[in-house]
């Protein structure tokens, strides 16, 4: 049987993506930011987990206002990363498991989610700056196969806080059934408090985020007291992405333990977050 | 035509929720600005914003936003930040440039401000 060994919550800035192409890891900006994904790579070294579900959202790359799913997961043996219209030099495909993607979509529309699938998908920097994140190398990547699951965190209404919780914990359950011997991890990204749009643009909210992470192992139905409305005003309209990370924390289950955590304020507009947790109980 | 889910909420300063009366107005400009994920688009944008606002509907006031550069104008007028960055983006403004430019300060007092925020 498959095992969800662990997950990362991280943030999917598109500036960050381009401080990989640039080298800027160590420069004084980027340094208090990189530095916290090292015991993510050491992690990710050590356990090599053979799949990945990476929960993101698109920015207008694969998925226009036409028509606009929910919860959309790709069923594809190939992503492709591609222009999006401001410079973002595109990343190598990634390797999907169409046949795992099959189980987990199957596996979730009978446990009462409604998904779109995807058979053929971009994937936007929502996607690919947590890949380049989590596994700074090609052959890093290359050796991880991918599962996106992506969210509506663009179009009101979003799904809400609460479903996302229970969307990961049915996303646990169909890893669990999956009868073959991998290791996955899931990533939960986007967030946390951001603000791009209006006046009230660069609005970030460090108490919140701070709590949001203290909370977050122990007490993850702390979120669901919130409204998106209600997240917007206090993380921002785009913070709201931080309920994707709820994703990856229901679908760990309650038997994980926090090996590491960092917060930094600014990149770019964003406060960003990452924080890695092992599952226990496989 | 308000949302049941966002009847009787109190306004969020200086902030516009992107519901479905925005995603009405907006959805010939957030087509235009789609179609700059590709580079020939934007180069035959470049060639001529009129005609290629004229090929996707624009109403006037979202021509004359466009014309402007004038992204709190743009976002009044149904854009969706994520597709106007498409569009400043050909003009080299990024999310900090039009950060500041909403924000009503410069780019050096924007930052400063994102700065001073992870300090406290």
């Amino acid at each position: 049987m498959a095992r969800l060994i662990g997950g990362v919550g991280s943030s999917h800035v598109p500036a960050i993506g381009n401080a990989i192409e640039r080298n800027l890891q160590s420069d004084p900006y980027w340094q208090p930011f990189f530095k916290g994904y090292e015991p993510v790579w050491n992690w990710m070294e050590e356990k090599k987990p053979d799949v990945a579900i990476l929960v993101y959202n698109d920015h207008g790359l694969n998925f226009f206002l036409d028509a606009m799913p929910t919860f959309a997961i790709g069923a594809a043996a190939e992503y492709q990363n591609a222009d999006e219209g401001w410079g973002l030099k595109p990343l190598d495909p990634f390797q999907g498991d169409p046949e795992f993607s099959w189980h987990l979509i199957d596996s979730l529309v009978h446990d009462e989610f409604d998904i779109t699938m995807c058979q053929e998908m971009k994937v936007d920097h929502g996607f690919t700056v947590p890949m380049s994140l989590m596994w700074p190398r090609q052959q890093g990547r290359d050796r991880v196969k991918v599962i996106p699951l992506c969210v509506n965190v663009v179009q009101y209404p979003f799904p809400t806080a609460r479903r996302c919780l229970k969307l990961g914990e049915a996303v646990g359950r169909a890893v669990a059934s999956y009868e073959a011997d991998l290791d996955v991890v899931i990533l939960g990204t986007g967030g946390l408090s951001h603000q791009l749009d209006g006046q009230r643009a660069g609005h970030t909210n460090r108490e919140f985020d701070t709590e949001f992470l203290d909370r977050l192992k122990d007490d993850p139905e702390w979120l669901l007291k919130y409204s998106n409305y209600e997240l917007a005003e206090k993380v921002g309209p785009q913070g709201v992405e931080m309920i994707m990370w709820l994703i990856m924390r229901g679908a760990l289950g309650n038997d994980i333990r926090e090996l590491s955590r960092n917060y930094h304020i600014p990149i770019s507009n964003t406060a960003a977050g990452v924080i890695l947790f092992e599952n226990e109980a496989v | 035509m308000t949302m049941r889910s966002l009847k009787g909420k109190r306004p969020i300063p200086g902030t516009i929720i992107f519901d479905g009366s925005q995603a009405i107005r907006g959805y010939q400009l957030n087509k235009m600005c789609y179609s700059f994920n590709k580079a020939e688009n934007r180069d035959a944008f470049l060639k001529d914003e009129d005609g290629y606002c004229d090929k996707y509907g624009l109403n006037d006031d979202q021509r004359a936003a466009v014309k402007e550069r004038d992204v709190l104008k743009l976002l009044g007028l149904g854009g969706n930040i994520y597709y106007l960055a498409k569009l400043t983006g050909i003009f080299g403004l990024n999310m900090q440039d039009i950060g500041a430019q909403q924000a009503g300060v410069s780019l050096e007092e924007f930052k400063a401000k994102l700065l001073a925020a992870g300090e406290t």
